[in-house]
C-alpha cells in the first residue's frame, strides 16, 4: 500500500485524575482507510478519538496533519476546519434540519445561496430530501443521525470521527445506517475513525482495527488478521473466539503442531497449523463458529481434532444456537436450528465436537487473562 | 372590595389623561429597571459562561455562591450600597447616592446572581458533548459561545424575564438609596408605598395596577421573542 499518512500521533498520553488513561506511542492514519477503534467501555476509545479531532489537548505528545505539526493553537483551530466528528447521540441544534446540515458551512461563512444547494445534495444523499423543513426535535432517532451525518460529510472533512455514532439506535435502523454509511465513505473516499465496542459492526466498515484497553492499543492490523491472529487472549476473547485453552507443544513437524491440553483427564491432543517450539506453552483459540457437532466420530473426515463430550446449556443466538460443552475441557460451538433438531441437542446429550487443525489459532501472546 | 374598583377607575383615569407626575414615575420605573437588568444580563451571562465552560478548582463554590445571591434580600443590599455611596463612604465621591444611577447600581446587584444562576443552570443543561460537537463543525471560540447561548435561549430568556421581574417590583433597596425623591427617584414601587402610608388607596391601588400592567407588557414582550424563535 502506498499510502501516505494524513495523520500522525507520537506518544499521546492523556491523564484525568491523576490516572494515565491514554497512552498511545505510535499512530498513523492512512489516507482513505476507515480505521475502527474498538475495545470495551473505558477502554480509551473516545478519549483517543478526540485527542486525534484536536479536540482534547492531551498531557504530551504531538500530532501531524499532513506532516504540519499542530502545536500551536492556531494550528490546531485550522486542523478543526478540515475534520469534523459525529457523536452518539445526534446533538442536533434547535432548528430545521436544513439549518442543522448547513451549521458548519454557516460557520465557514459562506453565504446562503452557496449553501442551499449543498445542503440539499447531501440530505438527499442520506435520505432525508423531503424533511428539509422539519424540526429537528420532530424527528426518530434514526432520521436525527441521518441528519449528523449529512451535517458532517456536506463539509466534505479530510478526516471523519465517529463516536460510537450507531449505539443509540435500534437494530434494523441501524443495519440500514451502517450500510448507507459504508457506500458513503466508499464514494467519497474519506479517511475516517470509527470507535465502537461491538466487533460485528465496525468489521464491515473498518479496512483496518485497532483493538484498545486500558488506554492502550493492544493489536493493530487488518480484519482478518486481528480476527485470527490475535495477539493475545484478550483481543481472542474480545473478536469473538470463546474458547480458550492452554497446552504445551509435543511436538512440531511440517508446520503442524501437536498439543497437549493443560485440563482434562491423561492430558487431550489438539492439532494446530503453525510453528512451536517444543515444550514451549501456549494459548490456543477456537471460534465457535469452526467447530462441529456430530453423534459419532467420523474417521474419513480431514478433521484432526474430535473430542468426545456433553452438551451443558444450549442459547439462542440471533439465527444460530450456541452450544456450550464439556469435552474434560470447556467448548463452545454454533449450530443452526436444523442442526439442533436433528442431533436433538439438549443438555446432558453425548456428542462429538470436531474442528480442522487450520481451526486452532496458536496465540503467542499470554500476559492478560481471558475475560471469558 | 370597593376600593379596588375605585383604585382601578383611578388608574384608568390616570392612564388615560396621561398624569404627567404618574408617566414620569412610570417611565423611571421602566428605565431604572430596564437599564439594570440590561447591566446584570451583561454581568450574569459573563459569569455563567465563564463558570459554565471552564473548570476550576472552587468551582462549586462560586455556584453555591451564586446560587446564594439569587435570594438576597433588597433591603440588605440597599444598606450596603448606601453605606459605599454615603458621603464618607468608599464611593462617596461619585456623588450618586439619592439618584435614579444608585437605584441601577443597586437593581443591578439584586438581578446579576439571578440571571447568573438561572443563566448557569440552562448552560449546564446542555449536552456536555454540544461543546465538542459544535468546535468540529469548525466553530471559533467566539462561534460556540454563540450557538450555546442560541441553544439554550429558552431558558436564558426566563432568566432575563426572573431578573427583570426581580428588581421592578423591589422596593426596599430603591427607597433606600433612592430616597424617593419627587421628581427624581420616585419610581412605581416606592410611590405606592408612599400613597398607602399617607391613606391614599385609590391612588396606590392605580400604581399598583400600572405597576402590574409593566411587568406584564415587558414579560409578554420576552416571551414573544421566547416562543417565536426557532421551529415548530
Amino acid at each position: 500500500m502506498s499510502r501516505t499518512a494524513v495523520l500522525q500521533a507520537r506518544g499521546l498520553r492523556v491523564r484525568r485524575n491523576g490516572a494515565q488513561v491514554l497512552d498511545v506511542p505510535s499512530l498513523d492514519l492512512r489516507a482513505g482507510e476507515v480505521l475502527a477503534l474498538m475495545g470495551p467501555n473505558g477502554a480509551g476509545k473516545s478519549t483517543l478519538m478526540l485527542a486525534l479531532a484536536g479536540l482534547l489537548q492531551p498531557a504530551e505528545g504531538t500530532l501531524a496533519f499532513l506532516g504540519n505539526d499542530l502545536r500551536a493553537r492556531g494550528d490546531r483551530e485550522a486542523f478543526r476546519r478540515r475534520i469534523t466528528m459525529v457523536f452518539q447521540d445526534p446533538l442536533l441544534f434547535d432548528a430545521t434540519v436544513a439549518e442543522n446540515i448547513g451549521t458548519g458551512l454557516k460557520l465557514r461563512g459562506l453565504p446562503k445561496e452557496e449553501r442551499l444547494p449543498r445542503v440539499s445534495e447531501w440530505a438527499g444523499r442520506l435520505g432525508l430530501g423531503n424533511l428539509l423543513d422539519r424540526s429537528a426535535k420532530h424527528l426518530s432517532g434514526g432520521e436525527a443521525q441521518r441528519t449528523a451525518l449529512a451535517r458532517a460529510f456536506v463539509l466534505q472533512p479530510e478526516i471523519l470521527f465517529l463516536d460510537e455514532p450507531f449505539s443509540s439506535l435500534d437494530a434494523p435502523t441501524r443495519e440500514e445506517l451502517i450500510g448507507d454509511l459504508g457506500r458513503l465513505l466508499a464514494e467519497t473516499g474519506t479517511t475516517a475513525v470509527i470507535a465502537t465496542h461491538d466487533q460485528g459492526k465496525a468489521a464491515r466498515l473498518a479496512h483496518r482495527l485497532a483493538v484498545m484497553r486500558e488506554g492502550r492499543i493492544v493489536q493493530l492490523g487488518g480484519l482478518r488478521e486481528v480476527m485470527n491472529h490475535p495477539e493475545d487472549s484478550f483481543v481472542a476473547s474480545f473478536m469473538g473466539m470463546e474458547t480458550l485453552l492452554k497446552g504445551q507443544v509435543a511436538s512440531c513437524q511440517d508446520g503442524l503442531v501437536s498439543l497437549r491440553l493443560r485440563k482434562g483427564p491423561g492430558g487431550r491432543e489438539v492439532l494446530a497449523v503453525g510453528e512451536a517450539q517444543p515444550g514451549q506453552t501456549v494459548l490456543i483459540g477456537v471460534r465457535p463458529e469452526h467447530v462441529a457437532l456430530s453423534l459419532q466420530t467420523d474417521n474419513t473426515s480431514s478433521v484432526r481434532n474430535a473430542f468426545p463430550g456433553a452438551v451443558i446449556k444450549v442459547i439462542p443466538r440471533g439465527p444460530f444456537y450456541k452450544v456450550e460443552l464439556d469435552c474434560g475441557f470447556f467448548l463452545t460451538a454454533f449450530v443452526t436450528a436444523q442442526s439442533l433438531s436433528e442431533l436433538d441437542l439438549q443438555p446432558g446429550r453425548a456428542v462429538v465436537a470436531s474442528f480442522k487443525a487450520t481451526a486452532v489459532h496458536l496465540i503467542r501472546k499470554e500476559g492478560l487473562e481471558p475475560e471469558v | 372590595m370597593d376600593l379596588i374598583w375605585e383604585g382601578l377607575r383611578k388608574a384608568l383615569e390616570l392612564l388615560l389623561t396621561l398624569d404627567p407626575e404618574v408617566l414620569r414615575i412610570t417611565l423611571l420605573s421602566l428605565k431604572v429597571s430596564g437599564i439594570a437588568t440590561l447591566l446584570s444580563v451583561i454581568l450574569g451571562l459573563g459569569l455563567a459562561l465563564g463558570v459554565a465552560l471552564n473548570e476550576f478548582p472552587g468551582k462549586r463554590l462560586v455556584i453555591a455562591l451564586v446560587n446564594t445571591g439569587m435570594g438576597l434580600p433588597p433591603v440588605v443590599v440597599g444598606l450596603f450600597v448606601t453605606v459605599l455611596l454615603w458621603r464618607n463612604g468608599p464611593f462617596g465621591f461619585l456623588g450618586i447616592l439619592y439618584t435614579p444611577a444608585a437605584i441601577i447600581l443597586a437593581q443591578a446587584v439584586i438581578a446579576t446572581p439571578i440571571i447568573a444562576g438561572l443563566g448557569l443552570a440552562a448552560l449546564q443543561h446542555l449536552p456536555p458533548a454540544l461543546r465538542l460537537q459544535i468546535l468540529s463543525l469548525g466553530a471559533s471560540r467566539p462561534q460556540m459561545v454563540w450557538l450555546l447561548l442560541k441553544e439554550a435561549r429558552l431558558p436564558l430568556l426566563a432568566a432575563v424575564m426572573a431578573g427583570f421581574g426581580g428588581v421592578i417590583s423591589e422596593v426596599g433597596a430603591s427607597i433606600m438609596v433612592g430616597g424617593n425623591l419627587k421628581g427624581s427617584t420616585r419610581v412605581l414601587t416606592t410611590a405606592t408605598v408612599m400613597e398607602t402610608s399617607r391613606g391614599n388607596f385609590d391612588v396606590a391601588f392605580a400604581l399598583s395596577f400600572i405597576l402590574l400592567l409593566l411587568a406584564f407588557a415587558v414579560n409578554a414582550l420576552l416571551t414573544h421573542l421566547q416562543q417565536r424563535s426557532g421551529p415548530r
